[in-house]
């Protein structure tokens, strides 16, 4: 499982926890999340997040 | 033979490292440099109105430093740079005695904050925050339990107060407007906001300005047109930003509030472009996270080989209040049409519909708030 971080707003999407309140289920893959999913902090889109290292 | 003259961005913003970013997912060996006023430092200047709600000071916000960012993008970065000219004909940056080739250039110098000439001998006391350097001063200046003064209850003005109450701090807002945020939200999304705002602490003097800042036993008073004064010890300036644009109306290029270009970010001089806060596309100034991005990508293919336009889509305004989330589209400023509320209490969906019924723009403050996705779907986008 990866992260992915907004570079906007520094916002991590967890692969392991999903983001249920979107309805993405723990698990799931980035290359899964819905290409229309933006950033709920600030609004940019997927292409603005960057995979980060596992710390 | 000479090798070819490196595209150049100026500013190291969110614009330009964006740009750079995006180029590098374009062309990973195409010369870039990157000239900077300042230290260099990548931060997100958005967040910094997000530090004491984060637990984050100038250091926590900041992303990366300079030697990571010019590693990570593979860059040369000319830091504590000012530039003092451009010579379009000859294709050059100038930099005080020296200059710079270009074979592109990019100016993402961004905007200045709107510096009010205040009489009064404590203006020493007042910041104006517009990058991360401005921010750490103040944080530096900030004690516990302090006293601050908000001037301006613009989008800046509001988060500053909201993020300064969840830090514990007092603070007051002043500004000429009847209402929060006037040029943005339609008047019961703004009544939303300030209600809530108000509710967290937030003490505001609204439709008065400050006439003049004195030097108090413990930090100012400010004097109120309206015959109020206010003991703070801090100030913080949020008055507005206006686009740079001297330098390049200097270098003959065209101008108008901001840098003009066209959609594909070209300026009138030939292979100069403009983007971010500094620039005006075609014919929007819009000093945003999301146009701002859209505009990296977009010129990105552009500088690589693939002159590309950008194409704006709706632009919604996330506003960090957390004590009132709110997010908003304003409609076209030449739209007809009227607001149509849904409200509960501080829970407000405002639609912004024409004679036909067709939503122009939105407003949703409080729970609300989560529709802005779908809702932005529903507006047409600025360029269709």
């Amino acid at each position: 499982m990866k992260k992915w971080q907004c570079v906007v707003c520094g916002l991590v999407y967890d692969e392991a926890e999903g983001w249920p309140e979107d309805g993405i289920e723990p698990g799931t893959t980035w290359d899964d999340v819905p290409e229309d999913w933006v950033c709920p902090d600030c609004g940019v889109g997927k292409e603005d997040f960057e995979m980060i290292e596992i710390s | 033979m000479t090798e070819q003259a490196p595209i150049v961005i100026v500013g190291t913003g969110l614009a330009g490292y964006s740009l750079a970013r995006e180029i590098r997912k374009q062309d990973k060996d195409a010369r870039i440099v990157m000239v900077t006023a300042d230290d260099g430092v990548s931060y997100s200047k958005p967040m910094l109105s997000t530090g004491f709600t984060k637990g984050k000071g100038a250091d926590g916000l900041a992303q990366a430093d300079t030697e990571a960012m010019a590693e990570q993008l593979n860059l040369e970065l000319r830091t504590y740079t000012t530039v003092t000219g451009i010579d379009t004909e000859g294709r050059r940056l100038l930099l005080g005695d020296e200059s710079q080739p270009y074979s592109k250039l990019v100016l993402a110098w961004g905007a200045d904050v709107i510096r009010l000439s205040l009489p009064g001998d404590g203006l020493e006391r007042v910041f104006p925050i517009n990058d991360l350097g401005d921010y750490r001063a103040f944080r530096k200046a900030l004690k516990p339990g302090n006293r601050v003064a908000i001037m301006g209850a613009g989008l800046i003005g509001c988060e500053f107060a909201n993020d300064l109450r969840n830090g514990g701090y007092e603070v007051e807002v002043i500004a000429p407007s009847d209402a929060v945020m006037p040029s943005l939200l339609p008047p019961v999304a703004a009544n939303a906001v300030q209600t809530e705002l108000q509710s967290l602490g937030v003490r505001f003097h609204l439709e008065t300005v400050v006439e003049r800042i004195e030097p108090a036993e413990t930090g100012v008073t400010l004097h109120l047109a309206n015959g109020e004064k206010i003991q703070a010890d801090l100030v913080i300036s949020a008055v507005g930003l206006r686009p740079r644009a001297q330098l390049a109306r200097a270098a003959g290029i065209d101008t108008g509030r901001g840098i003009r270009v066209n959609r594909a970010l070209e300026t009138s001089a030939q292979d100069v472009f403009a983007l971010g806060d500094c620039a005006e596309v075609d014919g929007h100034v819009l000093l945003y996270v999301l146009p701002l991005m859209a505009c990296a990508r977009a010129l990105a293919k552009t500088l690589t080989g693939e002159r590309t336009e950008v194409s704006y889509g709706a632009m919604p305004v996330m506003i960090k209040t957390p004590c009132c989330p709110a997010a908003v589209c304003p409609p076209p400023s030449d739209a007809e049409g009227s607001w149509e509320t849904e409200q509960d209490g501080t829970h407000v969906k405002a639609l912004f519909r024409n004679a036909e019924g067709d939503v122009l723009g939105f407003a949703v403050t409080g729970r609300f708030a989560l529709e802005k996705q779908s809702l932005s779907k529903v507006v047409p986008p600025i360029h269709s």
